[in-house]
């Protein structure tokens, strides 16, 4: 049997049909629909600001008149006004700065303690593999477990005061900077180090000239988050159990109908968390250039 | 072993454990490199010529036998030799300078004064101006120069040079290599220099070690006696493509063209 090469097929008229087909197609040619790219103008600042201030006030104003009318509970929802009053009292009253005062407190130490212990936890795995497979079930137990679930034991161990908050703000961040500077060290070249033991170095001169330069960045980049866990630590463990702070004055004032109190309070709480991220990432730049990343 | 050897393997061999029994990486192997020379080790991928400097390097023990440094074991001892692996392995962290003074770091050199040292040699082998960026803004051939540096600046008398040159291009290499033979003139140290490129070897060497694999050892011994300084024009002699032939005969590639027809 001989194979036909496909062009003496096409001579014999094989292919007649599909070129037909084809033929038909580009005799028709379809009308182009003429399109522009998609272009949206940016508008000025000033526009974007008075829309945005105008939502602000029709919300508020909404939510004024419709205590007004008793469309809705004030009651139960308060209204603008006087959490506007609430507001001034709570600041002339000298509380807004000190339950700021207190729960940034415990928020900073605890991010601050957690942090650096959690990480140098972390980093002492590179040391041995045998300590790290020990070390590391427990590790992963601690962090399955719902940290905020202790609080009650924490506070019965550490009383009602400062310690308490810092402690569950630490125990919040410690575990996720520990797995993290962990999860670093197993990321540090194996060739580096077999570059500065071909140099002779020492264990320790490894470890402060590779491995600790090397989990910065590790380290640097959970900052953010644990900065928000360190506030949430504070805020419960002042829920629990507290005599100042500003979780303290959120749950004191929905226990005695206070409603206006909590507004208050959780507005406070929501720029004392904005301006501590804010500096944390301030700080993460800041430290990201100084190790040339 | 002659009274010169500066670096004497003796019947080294490296088999490791694997999953699917004793893998023999090198297979007993002797090489006498004598003090000075420059000594390059060719064979085909995974023949163990990494294996070598790890053993060298002292970062690899070996199964069987010892290596001498100027006659005295030095069998298993790290920082005995200056050793660049096959990556440059600058620190994103350092600047150039601060990369350059590692292995004087190491040693337990003030900073300062490691800093002061290095200068010099930053300046003069085409570094300058760039001491204080940090390796990211370095080209390919740059990176390398730094990372040739700071083996060098470790002042060792051996330096082992796995690929340097490896990944650059035509040209950057061509450079590089002028660079090289221009500091090993300069620092007068012993140099055992890996890679693929037969034509390269030929160039800088006085010694080449072919050598094959399954299981990894030396199978020829090739010494080059063209004069130097050697010119570039030097590759295209009748001499140097001999030897080239010879090397890429016994790595079991047939003979190639370009060289058939000069
Ligand atoms: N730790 C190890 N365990 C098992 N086998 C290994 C180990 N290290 C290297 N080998 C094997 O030993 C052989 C020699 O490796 P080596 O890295 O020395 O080769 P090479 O000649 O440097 O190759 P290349 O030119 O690709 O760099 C390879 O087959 C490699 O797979
Ligand atoms: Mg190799």
């Amino acid at each position: 049997m001989t194979l036909t090469p496909p062009a003496a097929l096409a001579r014999k008229g094989f292919f007649k049909a599909p070129l037909a087909l084809f033929r038909r197609g580009a005799s028709a040619p379809r009308p182009r629909v003429v399109r522009r790219l998609p272009v949206e103008r940016d508008w000025p600042v000033a526009a974007i600001v008075a829309v945005q201030v105008g939502i602000l006030v029709v919300a508020i104003g909404t939510w004024e008149i419709a205590a007004d009318t008793g469309w809705i509970d004030a009651f139960f929802w308060s209204r603008p006004s006087a959490i506007g009053e609430t507001l001034l009292t709570f600041f002339e009253s000298g509380r807004a700065v000190s339950d700021t005062l207190f729960t940034f407190r415990s928020t900073i130490l605890g991010f601050a303690l957690g942090t650096t212990l959690g990480a140098a936890f972390g980093l002492s795995f590179w040391w041995s593999r045998n300590y790290a497979r020990i070390v590391q079930p427990y590790i992963i137990c601690f962090e399955s477990l719902p940290k905020l679930a202790l609080a009650p034991l924490i506070i019965l161990v550490f009383g009602i005061g400062l310690a308490s908050k810092v402690a569950l703000a630490s125990a919040l961040t410690f575990v996720v900077s520990t797995l993290t500077a962990y999860a670093g060290v197993k990321a540090v070249d194996q060739d580096g180090e077999r570059l500065f033991y071909s140099l002779g170095a020492t264990r320790w001169q490894v470890f402060t000239k590779l491995v600790v330069p090397s989990c910065v960045p590790w380290i640097i980049s959970i900052l953010r988050v644990n900065i928000g866990l360190a506030l949430t630590g504070a805020v419960v463990g002042e829920f629990i159990a507290s005599e100042q702070g500003l979780g303290r004055a959120i749950l004191y004032a929905g226990q005695t109908y206070e409603i206006a109190l909590v507004w208050v309070a959780v507005m406070v709480l929501s720029v004392l968390s904005i301006t501590m991220y804010v500096a944390v990432s301030w700080l993460e730049s800041r430290l990201r250039r100084g190790v040339g990343q | 072993m002659s009274a010169d050897s500066k670096l004497y393997l003796e019947d080294v061999s490296v088999t490791f454990q694997t999953a699917d029994g004793p893998f023999h990486a090198l297979a007993p192997v002797t090489l006498n490199i004598p003090r000075g020379r420059f000594v390059s080790l060719i064979g085909p991928s995974g023949c163990g010529k990494s294996t070598i400097f790890n053993v060298v390097a002292g970062l690899q023990s070996p199964t069987r036998g010892r290596v001498l440094i100027d006659g005295i074991d030095a069998t298993g001892s790290i920082g005995q030799v200056g050793y660049m692996l096959q990556k440059d392995l600058l620190l994103p962290w350092r600047t150039v300078l601060d990369n350059v003074i590692l292995g004087m770091e190491v040693r337990g050199v003030p900073v300062a004064e490691a800093r002061d040292h290095a200068r010099p040699y930053l300046q003069r082998y085409g570094l300058g101006g760039f001491e204080n960026r940090h390796p990211g803004a370095l080209s390919g051939g740059m990176r390398q120069r730094a990372a040739l540096l700071r083996t060098l600046l470790f002042d060792s008398d051996v330096i082992l040079l796995d690929e340097p040159f490896g990944a650059l291009d035509a040209q950057t290499k061509a450079q590089m290599q002028e660079w090289l033979l221009k500091i090993w003139t300069d620092f007068g140290k012993t140099v055992v220099f890996v890679t693929h490129d037969v034509e390269e070897a030929v160039y800088l060497s006085d010694d080449i070690h072919v050598m094959a694999t399954r299981p990894g050892r030396v199978i020829a011994h090739i010494p080059v006696d063209l004069p130097r300084p050697r010119p570039r024009s030097v590759v295209t002699t009748p001499g140097f493509v001999a030897l080239k032939q010879r090397c890429l005969a016994l790595l079991g590639h047939p003979a190639d063209e370009e060289s058939e027809a000069a």
